[in-house]
């Protein structure tokens, strides 16, 4: 899951090395990879740095409002493919983390950064997962945007980062049809289900679409990191194929969308939405969210309470290299 | 809408042995699974997170196959879900080692290696179970929790060598698990009444005691000697911890009667 939208201030390319300069442009303007030991502009690396581990860190915290219904789940299929999913979220995280690590960072610290709100994650996590309905809106909606987005970057110009994008994208699909499976059931059994299935699109709709980042008009780096090739599509650009997508898919769920100004447009052929409200947006990315602090200090507690089992097993290994000297010795 | 009228039928005294010693085995497994589905984004590190997910799935795909097949025994029409979600405590068959909350991932990882070996050692005699669904999920399982035990092991022998504070966390955490080894191979009368079906749970013992002994010497750990013992699990007596387990497990199910999910 991952959300198109990057916070930190827009970085200008550095001068320097003008041959190798070339190089790059050259293999950028070609349409080909820059892998780990290609030379490459620093401000390229650092968008680079920001966006994937932005994105690897949008993963792991977004294995907590779903793992909230893991305890909670109302049959046991649906358990053991919750737990099967939350386990790919935190498999996408390591995946992210060791391409991020191809740039010459390590997970601690970017883990750090985390920690220390330096780095973000994707502000969908912020909102609640209330209902076991939101299991299911997650999955279509959360999920379903995630996937536009990735779809485009599995082609972006960072070799790692785009290989690891081609495999997330084959189980974020089956994470999006168990979403809709579950609305699907719900929306068609008992009306206390039905409502709680038009209840969670109803909470989840706007915060989806808002996952695509702010408008092009309103998005300070999005024109460098399509110059870059990592971003290969706009926001608004995204936002209408998902919009376009999911119409037709919440009439098949007999579900509705909460926007009165949604409405097929003949001459754009796409269609018309409302106006999404910017400011909670930013409200919500600036910190003001309802489950910011909740999920922060959540993912803090986990780290510092295993402190001192990361760190037996840094003794151990290095007790073992030691005693593997000793005998080496002897 | 009432509950499915069939669920409240079930009399486990009723059952047929092999039915009552699958819902033994698929409780011990339903129950450890969804209490390590509690560890899920709150472990140590990220890697297990994803072990932790693993186990936990492994044994709730256990527990589905076991609890299907003592519905299909009993031949009442009871499903996983009507076993899982509409006994209540005093029904269920586990022992009360896998109910005990998770504690920190020292006394998690000492009930894992304790747990796992034991269905080690289960699973490995069910292969020659003369009943032929028991036999095969055996088989299946068996390579399953070969890897939960060389997790588990793996684990207690870094924090029993480790740092100063993990080998004091390692053997409290022993200390806190042990009281409930003996039941685990405690002679029941429903495997002492399946002599060609079920495994010998006594006969265990000597296997399961070779290897976590060679565990905890490698870990540089001490074997308990607890001056209690849990007992009744498998009569359907409990602790206290098991019915704060299922209220939220049930809960969701329970609260929509005769829907589909």
């Amino acid at each position: 899951m991952y959300g198109n939208h990057d916070t930190e201030t827009a970085l200008v390319p550095d001068e320097g090395d003008s041959e190798r300069q070339a190089e790059f442009d050259a293999l950028i303007a070609d349409d080909q990879r820059i892998e780990p030991r290609d030379w490459m502009p620093d401000a390229y690396r650092r968008t680079l740095i920001r966006q994937v581990a932005q994105h690897a860190h949008s993963e792991i915290i977004g294995m907590q409002p779903e793992g909230n219904w893991i305890t909670r789940a109302p049959s046991l299929r649906r358990k053991a493919i919750l737990i099967a999913k939350v386990q790919d979220e935190g498999g996408h995280g390591l995946y992210l983390y060791s391409a991020c690590e191809t740039l010459g960072v390590d997970r601690e610290d970017l883990l750090d950064r985390l920690h220390g709100g330096r780095q973000k994650y994707s502000s969908i996590f912020n909102y609640p997962a209330l209902t076991w309905a939101d299991v299911g809106a997650i999955g279509w909606l959360v999920d379903g945007a995630a996937i536009m987005n990735q779809v485009a970057l599995c082609r972006c110009s960072y070799g790692p980062y785009a290989r690891a994008m081609i495999r997330i994208c084959k189980e974020e699909s089956f994470h999006q049809r168990q979403g809709f499976e579950i609305l699907h059931t719900l929306a068609h059994g008992t009306p206390a289900q039905k409502e709680m299935a038009q209840d969670a699109v109803n909470r989840f709709w706007a915060p989806a679409l808002m996952m695509f980042g702010p408008p092009d008009d309103a998005s300070p780096h999005s024109a460098q990191s399509m110059a870059w090739g990592i971003k290969r599509f706009s926001n608004d650009e995204l936002r209408q194929r998902f919009v376009d997508m999911s119409v037709p898919q919440a009439e098949v769920l007999g579900l509705s969308l909460p926007d009165p100004d949604l409405r097929w447009n003949d001459e754009r052929g796409h269609y018309d939405s409302g106006e999404l409200d910017w400011d909670e947006f930013a409200r919500v990315i600036s910190g003001d969210g309802p489950c910011n602090a909740q999920r922060m200090s959540r993912r803090i507690r986990a780290h510092e309470d295993g402190a001192w089992v990361r760190e037996a097993a840094q003794a151990y290994a290095a007790k073992q290299a030691a005693r593997t000297l000793e005998v080496a010795a002897s | 809408m009432s509950p499915p009228a069939v669920t409240s039928a079930l009399s486990i005294a009723a059952l047929p042995a092999t039915a009552k010693y699958a819902l033994a085995l698929g409780d011990d497994a339903l129950i450890l699974g969804q209490r390590l589905g509690e560890w899920i984004a709150d472990a140590p590190q990220l890697e297990e997170d994803l072990a932790l997910a693993n186990i936990s799935l492994d044994l709730i795909g256990q527990a589905r196959i076991l609890l299907s097949y003592a519905g299909e025994l009993e031949g009442a029409g009871h499903t996983e879900d009507d076993l899982a979600f509409w006994r209540d405590d005093n029904q269920f068959r586990n022992v009360h080692l896998v109910e005990q909350p998770n504690g920190d991932f020292a006394v998690t990882m000492a009930r894992q290696l304790v747990f796992a070996s034991y269905q080690y050692e289960l699973y490995r005699a069910l292969q020659d179970s003369g009943d032929e669904a028991l036999a095969a999920l055996a088989g299946k399982a068996f390579k399953e929790v070969s890897y939960h035990r060389e997790h588990a092991r793996t684990w207690v022998v870094r924090l029993g060598d480790g740092t100063e504070e993990s080998h004091r966390r390692m053997q409290a955490g022993l200390e806190a698990v042990w009281p409930g080894v003996p039941e685990l191979f405690e002679p029941d009368e429903v495997s002492l009444s399946l002599p060609s079906v079920a495994a010998d749970p006594a006969g265990l013992e000597p296997h399961w005691a070779r290897f976590v002994d060679g565990v905890l010497a490698e870990a540089t750990l001490t074997r308990p000697t607890p001056r209690w013992r849990s007992r009744g699990g498998r009569s359907g007596l409990h602790t206290e911890h098991l019915g704060h387990l299922l209220a939220p497990m049930q809960h969701l199910h329970r609260s929509h009667p005769g829907a589909s999910w």
